[in-house]
């Protein structure tokens, strides 16, 4: 795998183009930077510059061509490439708290917004006045809306909120879309609809991600536990709970494999197993370099006793590719349903790149299904 | 000059309850809790940790809950722990770290060298995501 250190502010959000040969992000400031790439290298192409706040979510549509970004000043811009230059266009939102994180639905006729307002903005364009309009989703949500991904039929729309839930929402907008077919989380879709809620986890759901054909979702939760929802008649939910410290964003890379990053700084596999509905940890995906063991003088022990109290030469260094907390994870290549590369961003400025067959033949044991 | 209302009674007001936007949380039953057998420690973790007052409200069955498993783990002999530790499964580690946590909040002669032996223990066996769900919580042991 191969990191890129873009620099030492924390990268908030990223998003990638359609054939991933530039990146947006935003350096934990008001501005998006674009970055090329060129050989081996990254060179900054182009600098967005018309939020008041910082950027807390950035979505690249593949097909249109087009960003959204929104911030902590309450807005959205749509940003379009004309020439050399992008173009932003402002949507109301119409929320009184920060904006917290956006995606492009599928079909990128519209979009969906997560704010601190507790309720989530779904914005489609209206031809007629040439503006993009928001309709807003507010029942039930109680707390912030953290995290958001649309299901592929393009009306469902999966959101993870700081009121420990995980819900499925129907985003259907009738001036943009015909009605949906039925789907394993229901039938009758009108919009702002609850079609799943989920129980048993308690903590802040920080990442929630539908797997490709739509029929689960996964989440990963503030206290520790990633869980999969699969749907029908009735939908059956199973979470696990790890050891490790909070994860923070979670995808699918096959039907049945999760991988999740968070604050431990390493991506994890997960398999879910529906015969058994039953998640199982598949391993640590980092590979850290094997750093030759020397013997310990009598000096360093007394050192290390007075200073650490033990006589460990385990030095107080991260082992890991990331150096702080990774914050989103993207797929690259293969979609969700095999996925070939996923690209992981985190608090430490880093972007690393993950080639999943060489993980593969890497860590021994490790099997994704 | 402006005149003082002579009545204050509205600062005895708990503004927070009347909040329309105040979270909730949902409620369930209440379970009951029973006392421990004395005799044998491992039977005895096994029926202290079991139904747990996690849905009460009820700050004396919670308090009755905590002694009781207290009696119980300061009863442990320091090499009993780890084997009776290993004996729990995943929500059984979780929940004795809550008790662990909620013992050290309120210490008692020599009961927090006892459950710094148990957390160490407990964390050898939870990691750190046990004690992020202690933290994170909405039920409290």
């Amino acid at each position: 795998m191969s990191l890129h250190q873009f620099l030492l502010e924390p990268i908030t959000c990223h998003a990638w183009n359609r054939d991933r040969t530039q990146i947006a992000i935003s350096p934990n400031n008001h501005e998006v930077h674009i970055y090329k790439k060129s050989g081996n290298q990254w060179v900054k192409a182009h600098e967005l510059k018309e939020h008041n706040g910082h950027i807390t979510g950035i979505d690249w549509a593949p097909e249109s061509n087009r960003i959204v970004t929104c911030g902590t000043d309450r807005n959205a811009y749509v940003w379009t490439l004309k020439g050399d230059v992008w173009k932003p266009t402002l949507v109301i939102l119409r929320i009184n708290r920060a904006a917290r994180c956006v995606t492009w639905s599928p079909k990128e006729n519209k979009f969906a917004v997560g704010s601190g307002s507790r309720l989530i903005s779904v914005c489609y364009f209206e031809q007629e006045n040439d503006w993009w309009v928001c309709k807003h989703i507010k029942k039930p949500i109680r707390s912030t809306i953290l995290c958001l991904d649309w299901h592929p039929n393009n009306v469902l729309l999966a959101a993870g909120s700081c009121d420990f839930k995980c819900r499925i929402f129907s985003a259907y907008i009738k001036e943009v879309e015909e009605k949906p077919a039925p789907t394993a989380w229901g039938s009758k879709m009108p919009f702002g609809e609850v079609m799943f809620e989920s129980t048993g986890t308690s903590g802040w759901v920080h990442g929630v991600c539908f797997s490709d054909s739509g029929n689960r979702v996964a989440w990963a939760s503030h206290d520790s536990t990633v869980a999969v929802a699969e749907g029908g008649k009735t939908a059956v939910c199973t979470s696990l709970s790890s050891e490790t410290l909070p994860l923070l964003c979670v995808t699918f890379i096959t039907e049945n494999s999760l991988v999740a990053a968070g604050h431990d700084c390493y991506p994890v596999l997960f398999v879910y197993d529906s015969n058994n509905a039953a998640l199982s940890f598949g391993g640590k995906l980092d590979v850290p370099k094997q750093s030759a063991q020397k013997g310990m003088t009598a000096r360093e022990r007394f050192q290390n006793l007075d200073k650490k109290a033990s006589v460990d030469s385990k030095e107080a260094v991260l082992e890991s590719v990331h150096k702080n907390s990774i914050s989103q994870i993207s797929i690259l290549n293969g979609g969700k349903a095999k996925c070939a590369k996923f690209c992981t961003t985190g608090m430490d400025g880093g972007m690393a790149i993950w080639d999943v067959k060489t993980l593969e033949s890497a860590m021994k044991d490790l099997k994704i299904v | 000059m402006a005149k003082n209302t002579l009545s204050s009674r509205f600062r005895k007001v708990d503004i927070d309850e009347f909040d329309e936007n105040k979270f909730v949380d949902d409620h369930d039953e209440a379970a009951d809790q029973q006392g421990p057998d004395a005799g044998d420690m491992m039977a005895a973790l096994h029926i202290a940790l079991r139904n747990p007052p996690i849905n009460s409200k009820n700050p004396a069955i919670k308090e009755r809950a905590q002694t009781v498993v207290l009696k119980v783990l300061t009863s442990f002999k320091g090499s009993d722990i780890e084997p009776a530790v290993k004996s729990l499964d995943k929500n059984g580690v979780d929940l004795l770290m809550k008790y662990i946590y909620k013992g050290f909040e309120r210490p008692v002669e020599n009961s927090s060298a006892i459950l710094l032996q148990w957390h160490e223990k407990a964390f050898a066996i939870g990691g750190l995501g046990s004690i992020v769900r202690v933290l994170t919580a909405r039920k409290t042991v």
